[in-house]
């Protein structure tokens, strides 16, 4: 127990030292509508190297990560989310790949008629 | 040709290497100081293109014709962009501003993440589902489901045994919360110590399961979720009577005592003193019973800190008389008299549990378990003896993480188990004591879409079964939308208690014969058996409902079983497999919601059941090969007030069984190579009053078929050819009960 602490501290202190921290949490929103958004835009993050956790919250949009900040930044981890068709506040998806997103997944569209089949 | 191809590889990088932007940004001051920004986010509008500036400041960007709006935006500073139409250098002071612009929010997760595919082929029955067999222990939860198929154990206790794949329950490995429950003395009873009120939800794995909760596993597992303080309601009453004389009571009182404390008291309740005979044979065709089972939880949970515990206390007695109708155990017992049989159990369970989340780290945890449980059963069945105390120790901690990120998990820690055995066999007696020391490692990759997997090793070292590697692995493949393949593979071993998982044998004038090998225990080597499998799952929409389609196809082959050969009817033998024992099970399922709240289950079942005996290689005896099962579920839509009909049908059909051999028999007590296929039926209609009332009404074995003569030569219980164990179909006939639940 007295070595947690000491292992705890030692890494609470060399992630105050560096200001990049191993496991820093961060939420961001990214535009999406249902599950298969869920598991397209965390299976983007993953992809990252350096992202550990992503969760994807479907009625808010937002999406939490654990990430090595040494390792990556937000910017990369949007160009991925992008990259799959996926709106973030700074960037945004090419219309090539929006377009390759599921029919249910059109998040640009105002009227979702077809979200009550989900 | 090759330094052709490299070339052109790099041609598409040269050209680009060209449009790009690079630049500093940096932070305003009055000194016109150049102190370098880091991190700052550099983005064209509206496009997918971004980066964060370096430590210094510096920033390198893709440029493209198609994006001239540069924003540059950092928190704490304004944002700005910058009207950019051809490639070059960008250096940029940001201003400092008052507002924030991006707040970020440190979002609360749930304490449990939930895997969104299992490798492993894993059915869960939740609360709904239990309620539609409402009686009344765990050996009775699995009526309406496939995937374990329910047989009558003998012709005196009413005890129902599972199966899965073919194999009966010793070779399944019963947890409750993940603590191995049904094993060792409660084999044979064990099932029926757990009240069905008592369980939230049960989770069955078929095949090897995880590596996790040991090696004893063999064709798969089952666990059993208790009701939780903290979520189950504050007052449940359930009362329970059906026309054999059948008494029931359930009680629950939930307590929260703080924000993170909270208790239950669980008090259960049984007895059936009506003298039941249908099949005028003179023995009682249900026992005479009564039970006491009281249980105690303690709930701490404290998801600020991550740590969630629970404190369990479970007290037992069970008490069964079996046997001739006039007996009397007073007067009675261990004469020729009459033949009665009283199996009495007192059991003590207490268990420990501890999980702590990191709360910074969702993805990590570890958990703790330690149990100690106390088993005393004194029976005696007619001028047989068999007593067996059984203390265990079991202990388990565990560690998850992940391997870079959540894509690749893992689960590791130790595990020590003790089991003290003391039986008493007539005038033999039995000693035993196992210790078992085992680490293991858990490995599981799921890419979310296609494919995942788990593949685990344990290492056990075992005073009888030796040191020995235990591989599982479980894999999932998702080839196309809504579909899935499933494979597994796994090994286990256990040591099989043969009176324990046998005792319906002491209700017989069947010779106990031990051929053993002089192995260390009982004189057998410890059964070892390899189990896989393959399956298919595939959801569909129907008519505008939902419904799945899953087929499976699992084999178990032991390299070693301690053979239970009934064939001679004078004897039973135990021996060391010597030739084959293998069970192949095919099962096909069809489940659709027809009609609104109408659901729809089928589900046809092949089992192939083989073992070398002292005569030859044979189908398991008492093995119906074909088994067609139907359920039809209605609900009607709950009103506001919560009230609802509920009406719950359930059909089933076995095909014909082998019957052990009784050639040698006179005539009168032949039963001939196989019995005939039959069907059974039960219902239930439920109506729920309110959130707090409901009662139900249903009937069991609706067209009240039975076996003839389950007790072979009952006129003469203590001659040569007294036999209970050969039961293929109901004892007792049609069987109507109601009861009631009461919740506040």
């Amino acid at each position: 127990m007295k070595k947690g602490i000491v292992i705890l501290t030692s890494v609470l202190i060399s992630m105050v030292c560096f200001g990049q921290e191993k496991n820093k949490k961060m939420t961001f929103e990214v535009d999406g509508v249902c599950e298969m958004c869920k598991v397209r835009i965390e299976k983007a993050a993953l992809g990252v190297p350096g992202v550990k956790y992503a969760f994807w919250d479907i009625p808010s949009h937002q999406l939490s990560l654990i990430v090595d900040e040494r390792k990556t930044n937000t910017m990369q981890i949007k160009s991925a989310i992008v990259h799959v068709g996926h709106d973030t506040k700074e960037l945004k998806a090419t219309q090539e790949a929006y377009n390759s997103v599921h029919p249910c997944c059109r998040y640009r569209d105002d009227d979702l008629d077809d979200s009550k089949k989900h | 040709m090759k330094k052709i191809s490299i070339l052109l590889f790099w041609f598409p990088i040269l050209l680009t290497a060209q449009d790009k932007i690079e630049g500093v940004v940096m932070e305003a001051n009055s000194n016109k100081e150049r102190i370098g920004l880091s991190g700052a986010n550099v983005y064209w509008l509206n496009s997918p293109l971004g980066t964060i500036t370096r430590e210094d400041g510096t920033f390198t960007i893709p440029y493209e014709s198609e994006y001239n709006k540069l924003v540059i935006s950092y928190i704490g500073f304004k944002t700005d962009t910058l009207m950019i139409d051809s490639p070059r250098t960008v250096n940029h002071f940001l201003e400092p501003s008052n507002q924030l612009d991006e707040v970020v929010v440190e979002q609360k997760k749930e304490a449990v993440e939930k895997a969104l595919f299992s490798p492993q082929n894993v059915v869960t029955v939740n609360s709904k589902e239990l309620l539609k067999a409402a009686c009344c222990n765990l050996s009775e939860s699995f009526e309406t489901n496939p995937a374990i198929d329910v047989n009558f154990n003998d012709a005196l206790t009413g005890t129902r045994q599972i199966q899965m794949l073919g194999l009966t329950s010793p070779y399944l490995l019963i947890n409750q919360e993940n603590i191995p429950m049904v094993r060792g003395a409660s084999q044979a009873y064990g099932l029926t110590f757990t009240p069905g009120t008592w369980v939230e939800s049960i989770q069955i794995t078929k095949g090897a399961g995880s590596v996790t909760n040991g090696y004893e596993s063999i064709s798969g597992q089952i666990n059993t979720e208790l009701q939780k303080p903290l979520s189950d309601v504050p007052i449940f009453v359930n009362g329970y009577a059906n026309l054999n004389g059948r008494l029931e009571l359930n009680t629950h009182l939930n307590t929260k005592l703080s924000d993170t404390w909270s208790t239950g008291f669980y008090v259960h309740g049984n007895r059936r003193d009506v003298e039941v005979d249908n099949n005028d044979d003179g023995f009682l065709d249900a026992p005479l019973a009564n039970q006491i089972n009281v249980m105690n939880r303690w709930q701490y949970q404290n998801p600020e800190k991550g740590w969630v515990s629970f404190f369990n206390i479970r007290f037992l007695n069970d008490e069964k008389q079996v046997g001739q109708l006039d007996f009397n155990p007073d007067t009675d017992r261990f004469t020729t008299n009459t033949w009665g049989s009283e199996i009495d159990t007192r059991r003590f369970d207490s268990s420990v549990k501890l999980g702590y989340v990191f709360p910074e780290l969702p993805f990590q945890s570890f958990g703790f378990q330690a149990s100690y449980s106390n088993h005393a059963q004194d029976s005696f069945y007619g001028l047989n003896v068999y007593d067996i105390d059984h203390e265990s120790v079991y202990s388990n901690f565990l560690f998850n993480s992940i391997v870079g990120n959540t894509n690749h998990k893992f689960t590791t820690g130790v595990s020590f188990a003790y089991d003290g055995y003391d039986e008493q066999v007539n005038a033999q007696r039995f000693r035993r004591a196992d210790q078992s020391l085992g680490a293991f490692f858990e490995y599981s990759y799921t890419n979310l879409e296609k494919l995942s997997l788990t593949a685990g090793l344990r290492l056990d070292t075992h005073n009888r079964l030796g040191t020995f590697f235990t591989p599982r692995i479980h894999i999932r493949y998702t080839p196309w939308e809504r579909g899935s393949l499933r494979g597994s593979f796994g090994l286990g071993r256990r040591a099989a208690n043969i009176f324990a998982e046998n005792q319906k044998l002491f209700a017989s004038s069947r010779v106990i014969q031990l051929d053993g090998n002089g192995g260390n225990i009982y004189g057998f080597d410890a059964e070892k058996a390899v189990n896989f499998g393959f399956g298919f799952l595939q959801k569909f929409t129907f008519l505008n409902h939902p419904g799945s389609f899953s087929v499976d196809f699992y084999r178990t082959d032991f390299q070693n079983q301690v053979v239970v050969d009934w064939e001679n009817p004078n004897e039973v033998r135990f021996s060391n497999l010597d030739g084959k024992s293998f069970a192949n099970s095919l099962q096909v399922e069809v489940n659709h919601e027809i009609l609104h709240n109408l659901e729809l289950r089928m589900a046809y079942k092949y089992y192939d059941v083989e073992t070398t005996y002292q005569t030859g290689l044979l189908q398991r005896p008492l093995q119906a090969q074909h088994r067609y099962f139907a359920n039809v579920g209605y609900n009607s839509a709950p009103k506001e007030n919560g009230s609802q009909w509920r009406f719950d049908y359930t059909f089933q059909a076995l095909g014909r069984q082998r019957l052990p051999n009784t050639a040698s028999n006179p005539v009168e007590f032949q039963l001939g190579n196989f019995a005939d296929g039959y069907g059974l039926m039960n219902t239930q209609i439920t109506r729920v009053f309110s959130f707090k009332f409901e009662w139900y009404v249903g009937g069991e074995n609706l067209t009240g078929f039975r076996q003839d003569n389950p007790v072979l030569g009952a006129q003469d219980p203590f001659g040569p050819n007294f036999d209970t164990s050969i039961v293929f179909a109901p004892i007792l006939g049609r069987m109507v009960y109601m009861g009631f639940r009461f919740k506040s």
